[in-house]
């Protein structure tokens, strides 16, 4: 059932991509891929870390504003002492949108507050603690150091080290969903929060586990995110969460939990990537590709979205009162 | 049994008391404000401020029935572009002000329709399936408008977001009161209002019961659309002008009141005293603020807090009190 899901959609993908490579001869040669891979590099990270914490029955709407405020605060050290490696900066990204992540976990697990509840108070918290910090400024390329704005462009074997991060998240969020105990039970726990209990999994810290994940991957992402474009500013990524969680869904990721695939997330970032890249080849202005691609989200999530349980449902809600 | 009933009672008792809390912040707010400034006390300066939030409050109201009722619509603020965009490029074509009126609001009921279609009928989960309207309707506000402004709306058209109806009441707090109160009697007074509990605490047993979900559900979504509408009436209005960012954000800050306001996210539980008590705490501090020059960004930091506190300090009792269960979502 699931696997048919990401079937049908990787078909449509498919076909999307074929159609626009018959067309735009351009599309489908390497550096086509390559810019294809870079556009969609951040949006599949944030997306993996964000259906992690979907599976659990949460959701995360601070990734865009823990990004923000990572990025600004890596980039705002990079400022200040251009000397100081990336091999310190980039971990001290992730383990600030780790801790930040995890201030939306402790909320839920220990507090009880619903998650929809926490991470709006923490997204309007955490974007303006980047006006704080910034001041309002903007930290541009010319004060960033060479090192940090080129890491991401770095080419190995072709592709750029974002597109190589993106696909090792990829894995690795594969291995621990399917190989491990801990990435199980982000299943077992979103699926049935009742039955998890009684089969000895701690609901409240799975869901923190994912927050925990899912705000790491937003801080390494905050580091990229400003690196690639390389400017550092208040509203950077402003809206974005609701893009990451619409990628998700296209992904067949059950808004309700415990059901979803990384193979599905990916083609749910890929699909509306193919798309915005094919666009602009057209010759659709800028100004409609949000129309467009909110008509595809829409159509998709008509398709691949609704509630599994909508014919029971509806058979119920159709009898005569 | 008598667990079930004690919780009931100390469920209402919260209630009561949220609202009465809400109440004594507003209060202490007014009080600091006009310590802070000595205009504050003004009846100008209070009816000034109630503009900060009207327009919002007004798509809260309807919005507090729908999270009642366990559905939620992140597309509002994406209707309200929608609605502007089409009165002002209507405006250029030279149609007055009450035609322009009722295109806004028919383009916000046509807009709520299409979620409703999406939600009630084709059964995709309403955070979903308005998070793709959103895009959708914001998306065509842009590609409609591209970077450019309208600006062409005819001279009485002004009033609705300025106007004064009697003294300092303007037309948009005459207008939210009239609704809020509307609101109010039609969820705590009416048997529909009843149902509508009884949908947001169970829809299985509310279907059951012969509740028509379905066609709650769609006429919840159509209301926050006409009121999405209206609210761009008024702001458009206010403005005097439309781009296609206007009132970017609103869908969070209008969910915020209503949270705040007491409205819980499992649905089956607010009131709309509460949403409207508020509505004015969160118009009056932001207000409060600015007197002070503090910036709108620094004030989310507060507004965010707040949220989680107010929902996290009831659930913290319960803990410490005695073990509940744990809510699903």
């Amino acid at each position: 059932m699931r696997s048919r899901r990401d079937l049908g959609l990787g078909a449509l993908t498919a076909a999307l991509f074929g159609a626009a490579a018959l067309w735009f001869p351009g599309f489908a040669s390497f550096a086509g891929v390559r810019s294809l891979a870079d556009d969609s590099a951040i949006l599949l990270l944030l997306a993996i870390g964000e259906a992690l914490v979907i599976l659990t029955r949460a959701i995360d709407l601070s990734v865009a504003a823990n990004l923000a405020l990572s990025g600004m605060s890596v980039a705002l050290i990079n400022r200040a002492d251009p000397g100081l490696s990336l091999a310190l900066l980039i971990p001290l990204a992730a383990l600030l949108g780790a801790a930040l992540g995890a201030c939306n976990g402790l909320a839920v697990w220990l507090l009880r507050v619903p998650s929809i509840v926490v991470t709006l108070g923490t997204m309007a918290m955490y974007r303006g603690c980047v006006y704080l910090l910034s001041q309002g400024t903007w930290v541009t390329s010319a004060q960033m150091s060479a090192a940090f704005q080129g890491f991401v462009r770095l080419r190995l074997l072709g592709f750029t080290l974002l597109s190589w991060l993106a696909l090792s998240g990829v894995l690795l969020a594969w291995w621990l969903l399917r190989y491990t105990g801990t990435g199980r039970r982000f299943f077992v726990a979103g699926n049935n929060p009742q039955a998890a209990v009684y089969a000895g999994v701690d609901v409240g810290r799975t869901q923190f586990l994912a927050f925990v994940l899912s705000g790491a991957i937003a801080g390494l992402c905050g580091y990229l995110w400003v690196a690639r474009y390389a400017v550092a500013y208040t509203d950077v990524a402003n809206g974005f969460e609701l893009q990451v969680i619409a990628a998700c869904v296209i992904g067949g990721i059950s808004i309700g939990g415990g059901v979803g695939t990384v193979s599905g997330v990916v083609l749910g970032c890929l699909f509306p990537g193919i798309l915005k890249n094919a666009l602009p080849l057209l010759g659709v202005s800028p100004f409609w590709q949000t129309a467009v691609s909110g008509l595809v989200i829409t159509i998709a999530v008509i398709i691949n979205a609704r509630d599994p349980s909508a014919g029971r449902r509806r058979i119920l809600e159709n009898r005569p009162a | 049994m008598s667990t079930a009933r004690s919780r009931l009672g100390s469920i209402g008792g919260m209630l009561m008391r949220w609202e009465v809390f809400l109440a004594a912040v507003l209060l202490a707010d007014l009080v600091f404000n006009s310590l802070v400034s000595p205009y504050f006390l003004d009846p100008l300066t209070l009816s000034d401020a109630t503009f900060n939030f009207t327009e919002k409050a007004l798509i809260a109201l309807p919005m507090a029935l729908l999270i009642i009722g366990r559905e939620i619509d992140v597309s509002v603020a994406g209707t309200l572009a929608l609605s502007s965009v089409t009165m002002g490029l209507a405006a250029r074509h030279g149609l007055g002000t009450v035609p322009l009126a009722a295109l806004g609001l028919g383009t916000g009921l046509l807009c709520g329709a299409l979620n409703g279609l999406l939600v009630a009928i084709l059964r995709v989960p309403s955070i979903v399936a308005t998070i793709g309207t959103m895009s959708l309707f914001r998306g065509i506000a842009y590609g409609v408008l591209g970077d450019r402004v309208i600006k062409d709306y005819p001279s009485g058209f002004s009033w609705l977001g300025q106007g004064y109806v009697v003294g300092v009441v303007s037309f948009e707090l005459l207008l939210f009161v009239l609704c809020a109160v509307l609101f109010g009697m039609y969820l705590h007074l009416t048997i529909f209002g009843r149902r509508l509990y009884a949908l947001g605490s169970s829809p299985e047993a509310a279907a059951y019961s012969g509740v028509r979900v379905t066609r709650y559900r769609f006429w919840l979504f159509a209301a926050t659309g006409v009121a999405s509408g209206m609210a761009a009436v008024l702001l458009t209005s206010r403005l005097g002008s439309t781009r296609p960012s206007i009132a970017q954000g609103w869908e969070l800050e209008v969910i915020s009141m209503v949270i705040l306001g007491g409205v819980s996210v499992t649905g089956g539980r607010g009131t709309i005293p509460g949403v409207v008590l508020a509505a004015m705490l969160l118009g009056f501090v932001t207000f409060g603020l600015g007197l002070k020059n503090i910036p709108g960004i620094v004030m989310q930091i507060i507004v965010g807090m707040l949220l989680i506190v107010v929902v996290g300090l009831p659930a913290v009792g319960r803990r410490f009190g005695k073990t509940g269960a744990r809510s699903q979502y």
